[in-house]
């Protein structure tokens, strides 16, 4: 077969080798007989059991495995999974429709999910409807064994694979073992997706949005994942092998040059001293010595801890998990972050109604104002944690004065409350904002008078500035932080707050890109939060500029009036301080 | 046949884990279990399926029910697990 190279976006760099790892739903062959002879009903049955045992046996070697690993809230849905081949209600049924119907094992197997399904449907409680799912699962498991054709379990991978799928939740990446994931690569997304989040975090290198060339992967082929240039390669001849070869070493020891400045702290050629934070969200994402790494948290993802979960976390748990957090950074300042959901994060266990325009409408602190209850007990665990560390709060997409007053109202109501209990926290709690919504820029002066920092989500604020779905393919060229009304907005924003004697930081991918990190630095910018990934190569990266030739740079590129022209002239000065 | 009326004291109701913990206990015994909520739907209360299908939250009364050889014994000691939360308290 002859080499094919398929283009997508690369999300999170490197190279890598490994087997296709096809993550989907299983290939159950349509054509089945839908009825048996009645002379067929015992064989049949016993077809069922076997299929049955089979199953059985996967799972309890997924519980046994899953175990001390994921915790005892996730082997629950293994194990509610394990039980549903016992129960009356399923397999039960499912016997009974081959006995009395003599339907075919296959048959009997989807008119019961039907049934079910049409059951779970009518129930009101999400945490019941969601349970669909599970019996879903085990239906298709057993329909692969029936078929005996391969069923993809996450669980069971022990191989190091590359894993391939439409598109990957929360929800599937929990039950991943992080150490056999090679590389990631996805028929849809773009750079700022829950895969390229967590690709970088984890230093897994990623394509995303590969469009319908997707569909030439298969189970178990011999891939080149470039996770740089966003290129896989299928059935590669010797020639490019030894190519990518080389490549994999230089960038190997490219990062072995970039070690040394792992633990330095982030400093500028002329000695100015720079605030340094990583974002995190999921627990894997505070890997060993981080804490050692980084300044500080700039920004922690809650929406993760909901949903990773199958219902809403109550306080305490929430509790535990910031408390942990804080505790873990030993003082240094942690940015946490209210509920941030609706637009393209959803949860499983709460049914949104559907919107138009999910990215202009009820999301985030807007839905948290609408959900009083939901907002309040967030806010209760995270002002409680404050007692254990430097924890300060963030609202996510204030666009009005209003809602960061309504927001801070209840938050200092919430800390009235908490006081009138007796609890402690820190009373000097920082409250600050998200900046990422053009209203906040134009009204940056009045905002600095009442806030205590703002920190600009990069990601939402071009969406939201350039008016370009991130998301859709067709437009993604014209998403660029580099473009002057970005570059203007990010300025104003911080001389705004400055002047108020306000801090800004920043926690979207801008912060860790080294092109942009001379203007950043000529504007002045006071804490820069990225991915875990990229913290080394920005101390590097800073270790080679100077405030002076960085605001002159700046001057210059505030007079341009595209994107290209700023990129170039970036390019231009970095390539000076960067040849070797 | 044997009947006792029961509350669920579970924080969450009778979710995934209490439900099994039910099931399994209703599984141990000959007898014919129900579990019955106040609008008559009933659920065999040796499927886990059934139960959760049920959608008790925590104060939510129910009937339980049992017929058969050893239904004494069953209710007993299912009526146990409800007073307990299943474990989970």
């Amino acid at each position: 077969m002859s080499e094919q190279r398929i283009k997508g976006i690369g999300v999170s760099e490197g190279i890598r080798f490994g087997k296709a790892f096809i993550y989907g739903a299983p290939a159950v062959e349509a054509a089945y007989p839908q009825r048996i002879e009645p002379e067929q009903v015992e064989a049949e049955l016993e077809r069922l059991e076997q299929a049955k045992r089979q199953s059985a046996a996967e799972l309890k070697t997924i519980i046994a495995k899953s175990e001390a690993k994921l915790g005892k809230d996730k082997t629950a849905i293994i194990e509610g999974q394990l039980s549903f081949l016992d129960d009356p209600a399923f397999y039960g049924d499912i016997r009974s429709q081959i006995k009395r119907k003599q339907a075919s094992a296959e048959q009997a197997v989807q008119t019961v999910l039907a049934k079910l399904s049409a059951l779970f449907e009518k129930m009101n409680n999400a945490y019941v409807k969601e349970r669909i799912h599970d019996v879903k699962d085990v239906a298709d498991r057993l329909m692969s064994h029936l078929q005996q054709v391969f069923y993809p379990d996450l669980a069971s991978i022990t191989e190091p694979i590359i894993l391939v799928a439409e598109d990957l939740t929360p929800s599937v990446t929990v039950q991943l073992d992080r150490s056999i994931v090679l590389g990631f690569v996805t028929r849809v997304g773009g750079e700022t997706t829950h895969t390229a989040i967590l690709s970088r975090s984890l230093g897994i290198p990623a394509v995303v949005g590969t469009g319908a060339a997707f569909e030439q992967l298969g189970h178990g082929d011999e891939l080149i994942l470039d996770g740089t240039e966003g290129v896989i390669v299928l059935n590669a001849d010797a020639a490019t092998r030894s190519s990518y070869e080389a490549r994999q070493q230089e960038e190997q020891s490219a990062a072995g040059k970039l070690a040394k400045y792992r633990l330095l702290p982030a400093q500028t050629e002329d000695g100015k001293l720079i605030e340094l934070a990583v974002n995190v969200g999921m627990p894997e994402e505070m890997r060993e010595g981080l804490v050692d790494e980084a300044d500080g948290v700039g920004l922690f993802r809650t929406e993760f801890l909901f949903m990773n979960a199958d219902r809403f976390p109550d306080e305490e748990k929430q509790f535990a998990v910031y408390k942990q957090l804080a505790e873990a950074w030993q003082g240094k300042p942690i940015v946490i972050r209210t509920l941030d959901i609706g637009g393209d994060k959803e949860l499983s266990y709460w049914d949104l109604p559907h919107e138009d325009n999910p990215f202009l409408g009820n999301r985030a602190i807007r839905l948290c104002l609408n959900e009083r209850e939901l907002f309040r007990t967030q806010l209760r665990a995270i002002v409680r944690a404050s007692a254990f560390g430097t924890v300060k709060i963030m609202f996510p997409m204030i666009s009005s004065m209003q809602e960061f007053r309504a927001a801070k109202q209840l938050t200092l109501e919430v800390m009235d409350e908490l006081k009138g209990q007796g609890i402690t926290f820190d009373e000097k709690l920082e409250i600050g904002i998200m900046a990422e919504v053009p209203s906040v820029i134009q009204l940056a002066d009045r905002f600095a008078k009442e806030v205590d920092f703002f920190s600009i989500g990069t990601n939402d604020l071009v969406q939201y500035t350039l008016a370009v779905d991130r998301m859709n393919e067709k437009v993604a060229h014209l998403y660029d932080y580099f473009h002057p009304a970005v570059i203007r907005s990010i300025h104003s924003l911080i001389q705004a707050a400055h002047k108020e004697g306000k801090w800004v930081g920043m926690c979207g991918k801008m912060a860790g890109d080294p092109l942009a990190a001379p203007l950043l630095l000529g504007m002045e910018l006071d804490e820069w939060s990225m991915d875990a990934a990229s913290v080394t190569k920005q101390k590097f990266t800073l270790s080679r500029l100077n405030v002076q030739d960085s605001a002159k740079l700046l001057g210059d590129v505030l007079d341009l009036d595209t994107a290209e022209e700023i990129r170039q002239q970036v390019k231009a000065f970095h390539a000076a301080r960067f040849s070797e | 046949m044997q009947t006792r009326v029961l509350t669920i004291i579970n924080e969450e109701g009778l979710h995934l884990r209490p439900a099994q913990v039910l099931a399994n206990a209703a599984g141990q015994f000959a007898a014919d279990i129900y579990v019955e909520v106040a609008d008559g739907q009933e659920a065999n209360a040796k499927s886990v399926l059934g139960i959760i299908a049920l959608g008790l939250e925590k104060g939510a009364e129910v009937k339980l029910s049992a017929d058969g050889e050893d239904e004494e014994q069953a209710v007993a000691k299912l009526a146990e697990l409800f007073e307990q939360g299943f474990g989970e308290q």
